[in-house]
């Protein structure tokens, strides 16, 4: 019996390390780069820029957090615990800017709000000013620009997180906090908010790993951060190896940062007995309500529902000269990818959060830990990351079948969509397991036990018993995997197949020429088929879930296994 | 024999893949920095000329570092570059490989060419000074190097120092100047600026326009992208309100570079690469650029654009080699960071 369980768990140890190793061979690659650099590029950068860089990195993550954490927590509290009216609709609805590209609504708010847009032009006309000298305007490409853009498509993360512990928390918990004589601003300061921290922890540093690796936006609104030193340092000074080791330095700073927040939770273990206990929500009247409704209305507004309307207008503008059959092509491209791309991060996502359930050593915490660097590296470094061992190992592959068979068959993974898909992968796996390990947490070890005396083993337990308890946390990182990854630029760029278009691509082509007419229909193609599964999904997670549980449950679990 | 047939099973299967192989029939494959919508036309062109399917993969970074891994099988023949700068990085790299050929010889002058024929410039553009026509008199700035006058303070706008057609021109400035005095002169440059550099060549006139500045520096042909726009007609607008210099008539001339491109060392088209560097180089494709691009053609006596002759005429080229500003580039890049010239 014993000499079992010893197997089975020295077979999760080495599923958990290949997986691991296997994803983290990008980021290893990039520490090996960075152990040749062209020159010594740090005396250089000290004497000259490099305090610039992390201090306009440093004001940049802080505001974006600092906005994310409050419209995030607050908006996934008022509609997961609160009744005001348009709240049905806020739930899917505050997921949708999260489909929006963040170089997208750059653009979006630049057009109109930049001093030849609409919004200045009304301006002047209004009160007869002529140039850009008679009044003030707040600048849009500016560092508090960059933060307005960032938070307004990055709030999702936090909040769907947020919104997924809220949910999956205890009622009676809450109930009996009530009962002692707590306030409910009390309450959700001193017992739902704590209980929902390593979620809401998860999500925020999604939200600071997406603000690290931003370039897209940074770039244009001429903010200058580490993410653009990093480029300048590969690209203008020729050093690739100097921007390899900038990369790894905002990497380590990121796992101290993670580390710090996890130490400072270290004790604190709550499982939910009954995660389906009936909610009571606290039911908003009068001026209440009127906030609730314009706190949440706001961020669909700005977040949403203003950059659909301007691409939207764009895109029919001019639609027939705009529209042709590549697109069915390349819309299919992105689809196909990201769904391929999703299935695998949930899959292995899975695999790691419950190889590390089953075996809390610290060596495999530190594995799991190793597989989620992909999401903190600038994706344009990642992707060299990808090419040296691809590239590597079909060159190794070609050499040996030339050797011994007299034939050569170029190169098998290289540049084809298995190096996209390997790279999605590596950048998403941390938002997958991520989210999943934050649903297993919930999951109190009694229940393992319960299965595992009656006989069942691990992976039987898997499937019957942690599988239905996790399958928010399964949806949402999926979901969120998806959505990235049909966003996703600087990697699919250079990895690409001959003549192969993503709808990413195909954005960026025109935006980055300023032609955001010819680029709209294709960001407004993202965000329509991103939209489908967020509101399928969304729909599933967490909405009438006593109901609603054995019909997703029946449809969903083919999609999952 | 029998492997054989086993192996190429086992490809056909991992073609599904997406996997490209290495030598198709008629195709060349080309690593592009250059975007799409400049030379899709002129590659259509090729394809109806000649039969020969031109496939690309367009990217803005590590399309170096992508050939460089892949080794002796990348399926890679050409390498399309918007500057000098990538180019040498190839050489460098030693990722290309000499062609000789007597009709690109014939076509590019030596000048906009590397000696033993390891990259080729097809097309050269010029750094202009973009002025204000309502705020600026004609003749009022002729050089680069009166950038720095003080009249000009909180006058002029540029893109990020750190771009290669910035870096291009300071490390020129570094040619002919020396070091410590393009110093000066970049410092005196960010001392006149108006905004923090931002945004590209057009969004500098577009603030000309606005009466954000006065002064900028811009490419030749993005004036003929502007005027001729009529997707945005506004950038009709932004054009018409600016005149074009061409700055240093009286002595070495206006600064230039080149798009290019380069034959990878392992090309496994290599004869169709060859014949598409040497359809480029040609009148046809040498004519289109300059009237779809209003870039101005390399090769001598090439018919220029109606609007190039109406708008830029003839004039001065500095011609300083571009293998020696390429040189200084390096030092042109540090200055920017000790100038803090983008912050």
């Amino acid at each position: 019996m014993l000499n079992r369980a010893n197997l089975s768990a020295s077979r999760w140890l080495l599923l958990v390390a290949t997986i691991s190793l296997l994803v983290a061979l990008p980021v290893l690659s990039i520490f090996w780069l960075a152990f040749f650099p062209e020159e010594n590029i740090w005396p250089h950068l000290v004497d000259t820029v490099l305090f610039h860089y992390v201090s306009s990195t440093l004001i940049l993550a802080g505001g974006v957090g600092l906005v994310t954490l409050i419209t995030g927590v607050g908006s996934a509290w008022l509609v997961s615990m609160c009744q005001f009216p348009g709240r049905r609709l806020f739930e899917w609805g505050l997921l949708l800017p999260f489909a929006v590209p963040a170089y997208v609504i750059a653009y979006v708010y630049t057009d109109l709000l930049e001093y030849a847009g609409p919004v200045q032009k009304s301006l002047r006309a209004w009160f007869g000013w002529q140039t850009a000298r008679d009044y003030w305007f707040p600048e849009i490409r500016s560092m508090g620009g960059a933060i307005a853009m960032l938070s307004l498509v990055l709030f999702p993360y936090v909040y769907m997180l947020a919104r997924a512990a809220f949910i999956e928390q205890c009622g009676s918990i809450r109930a009996a906090s009530r009962s002692l004589g707590c306030t409910p601003w009390q309450s959700f300061l001193r017992v739902s908010l704590p209980m929902a921290r390593p979620a809401i922890a998860v999500g925020l540093s999604l939200v600071l790993m997406e603000t690290l690796n931003d370039f897209g936006t940074v770039d244009f609104f001429a903010v200058r951060t580490l993410s653009v030193g990093i480029y300048d340092t590969w690209l203008s000074h020729g050093n690739l190896g100097g921007a390899a080791q900038i990369a790894c330095s905002t990497l380590i700073f990121v796992v101290l940062l993670i580390t710090l927040e996890r130490m400072g939770r270290a004790r604190q273990k709550h499982f939910v007995q009954s995660p389906n206990s009936q909610r009571e929500r606290y039911i908003l009247r009068g001026w209440r309500s009127g906030v609730a409704l314009l706190f949440c209305g706001l961020l669909l507004v700005a977040g949403f529902i203003i950059p659909l309307l301007v691409l939207g207008s764009y895109a029919f503008s001019n639609f027939s000269s705009y529209w042709s059959e590549d697109f069915i092509q390349i819309a299919s491209n992105s689809l196909l990818l990201s769904i391929a791309a999703a299935l695998v991060s949930v899959l292995l996502g899975l695999l790691l959060a419950y190889g590390k359930r089953l075996q809390p050593k610290r060596s495999v915490r530190v594995l799991v830990g190793f597989s989620k660097l992909g999401y903190a590296m600038p994706g344009a470094v990642l992707a060299i990351g990808v090419l040296i061992p691809l590239a590597a190992f079909d060159n190794a592959v070609d050499g040996f079948l030339r050797e011994h068979f007299d034939i050569s068959i170029g190169l098998l993974l290289s540049g084809s969509i298995f190096a996209i898909i390997f790279a999605y992968t590596v950048r998403f796996l941390a938002v997958s397991t991520g989210a999943i390990e934050s649903s297993l947490e919930k999951v109190t070890p009694s229940m393992d036990r319960a299965a595992r005396s009656l006989g069942r083993n691990s992976w039987q337990t898997l499937w019957a018993v942690h599988l239905p308890l996790v399958r928010t946390g399964l949806l949402t990182g999926g979901l969120v995997v998806f959505v990235d990854c049909m966003k996703e630029l600087p990697a699919t760029l250079l990895l690409r197949p001959f003549g192969f278009d993503t709808l990413a691509t195909y954005v960026y082509q025109f935006a980055s020429d300023e032609m955001l007419e010819r680029s709209a229909l294709g960001a407004l193609l993202i965000v329509l088929v991103g939209l489908i599964p967020v509101i399928l999904l969304s729909r599933s997670i967490g909405w009438r879930r006593g109901e609603e549980r054995t019909a997703v449950a029946d449809s969903e679990a083919p999609a999952l296994s | 024999m029998s492997t054989r047939a086993l192996f190429q099973k086992v490809l056909a299967v991992a073609g599904l893949l997406g996997a490209v192989g290495a030598s198709a029939a008629e195709q060349v494959n080309i690593y592009s920095y250059r975007q799409p919508f400049l030379i899709e036309p002129i590659l259509k062109e090729f394809t109806e000329k000649t039969g020969i399917e031109a496939k690309v993969v367009y990217a803005s970074k590590g399309l170096n570092e992508r050939l460089q891994r892949e080794g002796r099988n990348s399926p890679a023949d050409l390498v399309l570059t918007s500057n000098t700068s990538s180019l040498m990085d190839l050489l460098n790299k030693q990722l290309t490989q000499p062609v000789s050929s007597e009709i690109l010889e014939d076509n590019i002058p030596s000048q906009f060419r590397d000696k033993a024929g390891n990259w080729f410039g097809l097309t050269t553009r010029a750094r202009l000074i973009y002025a204000s026509k309502d705020r600026v008199k004609p003749g009022e700035i002729t050089r680069y190097e009166e950038l720095v006058d003080p009249k000009w303070k909180g006058r002029i706008c540029t893109r990020s120092g750190k771009h290669p057609y910035t870096l291009s021109l300071i490390a020129s400035m570094i040619a002919h100047h020396g070091e410590a005095e393009t110093k000066e002169w970049l410092q005196g440059v960010k001392a006149n600026l108006a905004r923090k550099p931002q945004g590209n060549d057009r969004a500098q006139v577009k603030a000309i326009s606005e009466g954000v500045c006065d002064l900028s520096l811009g490419n030749s042909y993005y004036f003929g992208k502007m005027i001729t726009n009529k997707e945005q007609p506004e950038q009709v607008d932004w054009a018409k309100s600016v005149n074009l210099v061409f700055p240093n008539q009286k002595d070495r001339g206006t600064h230039m570079f080149i798009s290019g491109a380069a034959l990878t060392k392992h090309a496994p088209n290599r004869e169709n690469a060859v014949k598409l560097l040497e359809f480029l180089s040609g009148a046809d494709a040498q004519y289109s650029y300059a009237e779809k691009n209003f870039e101005f053609p390399v090769r001598p006596g090439t018919a220029r654009s109606e609007l190039i002759k109406e708008y830029m005429g003839e004039f001065k080229e500095d011609d300083l080699s571009l293998t020696e500003i390429g040189s200084y580039v390096p030092a042109a890049s540090r200055m920017v960071d000790e100038v803090r010239f983008d912050f």
